[in-house]
């Protein structure tokens, strides 16, 4: 195994577990008596310790031991929880973060600052701990011990050994001395008990059968098996129990918990420990195997006949059979994820792209044909080729509660920062969305965050004077919306003071003084390159990201961003983001020659545009829907294509965002599966066109941007209504 | 002309000494040249796909191969009218070095002629005026047997900065209306 990737995979493992950590202890706060997630964080520090050891990074070691004490006192009820101790506890995952950090930067060492401070925390803990360990100067492994109970040596802390001799063992020519001779070389005989119940009246002595039991108190640095072996020879002929000292059962217990996880045999685990020898193992199993046939087929656990033979105590199965759970529990969760490099994955998804290209090429080849058969069988493969592309596309979806939960944290430090209580809620966390754009939002979510923090929500004066409650609250919502997800985050701040924006956008000269804007607009203004004003820059905001940049990094996704906002009851930030960047569902729709592809999660339906309607469209642009008016507009002269128009035309209705539309085209195509391919940078101020696919022809359609074209659409009208009059 | 072709030694010097091979070809009755390394390809022309509301001289995309291409028309490019289509209309795949990607771009041109060695010695800097080309466009002036062809500058001539700045002007146009009119 190569030791770099499990380093590797231990660094990500650990900052897994980290994370987790973080959220438990964030979770605490609100809810301390909650054992299953003590135990849950016990684990996590747990494990980040013990794999910590296997590498030999002592630093780890030392520092996660003390803080598993302390979650160990919490877990066994003598440490309460509190604001104090969480605080503590969360100053300490940094700390542990820091040593891992320093681990994947390959041995760098923590600057003497970063030292003490770990060092404080840990004397810290260490003081929390109280008396017994408060001296131990950060021992590399001090375990709960089972002989904790007294202090100083044992008395009788050696190896027990019962020793029965079958009758025939003198018959066999085995001398029992000399086999007791024989262990004293392996350790001192402290002393010995000689066992004569069995012995009969005088008179019935065979002088050839032995009948003595010996009881032996053993001191010795050798293990079991060592001490077994001296008894190999007679082994058939004697009845053996050797009994560990009892100081040896919380080593035992030790190297139980720290055994590889190669087994999951409750048995082969106790003999990888040193508890057990293979010879009682198969004894026990012999025995199990006699106790189920006399027993009616009923099967005895190993751990039960093994504590019933009196060869394991049952404290030591007990801590086996966790164990062997752990190992289960471990086991269990290897096979439900695989780690896939996300090169990989995106190259699956490029090459299923192509499939679903040359599959569309395929069927259209096959319709052309006219041969029955042929058709039959591209559809059954177009139809396997969708089901390979959504799995293909689900591979790489991942739900956003992650990125999410990284702003408890985020939430916590800034309104301690701020001074201000700020509370903050999730919803929508299992909302799945491509891994590429996750990546992408954390940055921009985090600039809206931190904005709303520290300018939306006031201080708590200002809430209680306008009659709120005086802990302010921020919202991170994510749903689906007509193939594209959306994600708000909401503040019940003081909302967007529009004379605020008008007066510095004039000081800014992004608009003239005079012009009148509606709302949205206003809102949007703060969203222009240097809108960001010197009494706005506080040490949270200008961290170079200013409202600008989050607007281009969310439009670099395809994607749009927009402001809902009340004075005096709070702000809602929008974003709204395609589902993936790779392959989507489209209908086909043609005007003049060309084919464009409209996003099919956007089309609710189609419906003809009548001889009247289409008459009346020098004049109007709106249809009667049914009672309701719908604005359209006509692809057609939108892009100035001169051919002559069919005999009919069409409507596309198509709804977005809460709004709808309609796109008038000559023709409607169907639905065709629609691998994006990007337009060069050449067409990069384009608006209208959002990119390009290649139908099944070979032939390029452009896909549209239902937003911008209707937005243009908006635009032209002015520009005719404006020239008219 | 001779005594009006500025003697710009730069010029000379820009083309480099081991660029000697060019493809040329015709566009509008006159001969033009590019620096084969630049050229990928050349293909029929066919299956356009027109993009609206772009300016004229972007004629469209087209598929090669999988990715998409834009489809450049250099008649309508250096100001002239457009390309008419005939037989022997063939598309240049060039490659273009812009910010750090390479792009590739196709180029309209009425028919291809052949790869031609020309010394440097033989390329003369382009003149002041007179080729009714912006002068940024051209390269030199190749002599061929006693005739001048135009060596391009095809950096220039394919810059996406450039060939995006029309439609750049247009949006600000809408931009504009949309911010009276609201």
């Amino acid at each position: 195994m190569n030791m770099d990737q499990a380093l590797q995979t231990y660094i990500e493992e650990s900052r897994g577990l980290l994370d987790e950590m973080e959220s438990i202890l964030l979770r605490l706060e609100s809810e301390p008596q909650d054992e299953e997630t003590v135990n849950a964080m016990f684990r996590a520090a747990h494990t980040i310790k013990g794999s910590a050891g296997l590498f030999g990074l002592d630093a780890i070691v030392a520092f996660t031991h003390v803080v598993e004490n302390v979650l160990d006192e919490v877990r066994e009820g003598t440490q309460a929880v509190n604001g104090e101790l969480v605080e503590l506890l969360l100053k300490c995952c940094d700390h542990i973060g820091l040593l891992i950090t320093v681990v994947a930067e390959a041995g760098e060492m923590l600057d003497m600052e970063q030292a003490a401070a770990g060092e404080a925390i840990a004397a810290v803990l260490r003081s929390l701990m109280g008396g017994a360990a408060s001296g131990v100067a950060m021992p590399a492994v001090q375990e709960p011990r089972l002989d904790a109970s007294g202090g100083g040596p044992i008395e009788g802390d050696y190896w027990h050994i019962s020793l029965g001799f079958g009758p025939d063992v003198l018959r066999n020519g085995m001398d029992p001395i000399s086999f007791i001779r024989y262990l004293s070389t392996i350790g001192d005989i402290v002393s010995l008990r000689v066992d004569d119940s069995e012995l009969p009246e005088l008179n019935a002595i065979d002088p050839e059968s032995c009948y003595l039991s010996f009881s032996i108190e053993f001191k010795s640095e050798a293990d079991k098996k060592t001490i077994e072996d001296a008894f190999e020879f007679v082994r058939e002929d004697c009845r053996l129990r050797i009994f560990p000292p009892p100081s040896h059962l919380a080593a035992f217990v030790e190297r139980l918990e720290h055994a590889s996880g190669n087994t999951d045999m409750l048995g082969q685990l106790l003999i990888e420990a040193g508890i057990l020898t293979s010879n009682e193992l198969e004894d026990a199993l012999a025995a199990q195997e006699n106790t189920m046939a006399a027993g009616g087929g009923a099967k005895l656990p190993i751990g039960e006949v093994l504590v019933k033979e009196g060869v394991v105590q049952k404290e030591v199965v007990d801590v086996a059979l966790e164990k062997q759970r752990q190992i289960r529990d471990h086991k269990a969760q290897e096979a439900k994820f695989i780690r896939v490099s996300a090169e990989k994955l995106d190259e699956l998804i490029n090459l299923v792209g192509e499939l679903v290209i040359a599959g569309a090429g395929a069927s259209l080849l096959a319709h052309r044909s006219g041969d029955v058969a042929l058709h039959e069988s591209t559809s059954v493969v177009s139809g396997l080729v969708e089901e390979i592309r959504d799995g293909a596309l689900k591979l790489r979806m991942v739900e956003i509660g992650e990125t999410f939960n990284r702003f408890q944290r985020v939430v916590r430090d800034v309104s301690k920062e701020l001074g201000k209580d700020i509370g903050l809620e999730i919803s929508g966390a299992e909302t799945e969305l491509d891994k590429t754009v996750v990546e992408k939002i954390g940055d921009p979510l985090m600039h809206l965050v931190r904005n709303a923090m520290d300018h939306g929500i006031e201080s708590a004066e200002a809430r209680m004077a306008a009659g709120k409650p005086a802990k302010g609250s921020l919202r991170l919502n994510a749903y689906h919306d007509s193939g594209s997800i959306v994600i708000e985050v909401a503040d019940d701040g003081g909302g967007l003071k529009k004379e605020r924006i008008l007066k510095k956008a004039v000081e800014r000269g992004i608009i003239s003084p005079g012009q009148t804007l509606s709302d949205n607009d206003i809102y949007n203004l703060i969203f222009e390159a240097g809108f960001s004003t010197a009494d706005q820059v506080t040490s949270l905001s200008g961290r170079g990201v200013g409202m600008d940049v989050v607007k281009r990094n969310i439009q670099a996704l395809r994607g749009t961003v927009d402001i809902e906002s009340l004075e005096g009851h709070g702000t809602t930030v929008r974003i709204r983001l395609p589902l993936t960047l790779a392959i989507i569902d489209g209908f086909l729709v043609g005007v003049g020659k060309s084919a464009f592809v409209v996003p099919l999660d956007m089309v609710l339906e189609c419906i003809e545009l009548s001889d009247a309607d289409r008459k009346a469209a020098d004049t109007r642009n709106y249809v009667n829907l049914r009672g309701e008016v719908l604005p359209f507009v006509r692809l057609r002269d939108q892009f100035e294509v001169n051919a002559a128009a069919g005999k009919r035309e069409n409507i596309v209705v198509v709804q977005y965002g809460g709004q709808k539309a309609g796109f008038v085209v000559d023709e409607l195509m169907g639905e065709f599966q629609t691998v994006i391919k990007p337009l060069g940078s050449v067409f990069r101020h384009l608006r209208g066109i959002s990119g390009s696919t290649i139908l099944g022809t070979g032939e390029v359609a452009l896909i549209l941007d239902v937003p911008a074209l209707v937005q243009l659409g908006v635009a032209r009208d002015e520009q005719m209504v404006m020239h008219g009059a | 002309m001779g005594s009006l072709v500025k003697k710009d030694e730069q010029a000379g010097r820009a083309i480099s000494q081991d660029q000697q091979q060019f493809l040329t070809f015709m566009l509008g009755g006159e001969v033009f040249a590019i620096g084969i390394l630049a050229i990928k390809e050349i293909i029929e022309y066919g299956n356009l796909t027109e993009v609206p509301m772009m300016p004229d001289y972007i004629r469209g995309v087209i598929n090669l191969r999988g990715s998409v291409v834009p489809v450049v028309d250099l008649s309508a490019r250096f100001g002239r009218k457009n390309t008419e289509l005939t037989r022997r209309t063939c598309i240049v795949i060039i490659e273009v070095a812009s910010d750090q990607e390479k792009q590739v771009i196709g180029v309209v041109v009425d028919a291809v002629n052949e790869v031609l060695e020309i010394q440097a010695d033989q390329i003369e800097p382009p003149p002041a005026f007179g080729a009714k080309i912006r002068t940024d466009f051209i390269r030199g002036m190749g002599k061929v047997e006693e005739k001048f062809v135009i060596i391009l500058n095809v950096d220039n001539v394919l810059s996406i900065d450039d060939l995006g700045l029309l439609e750049r002007v247009a949006e600000e146009d809408v931009s504009q209306l949309s911010g009276q009119g609201a």
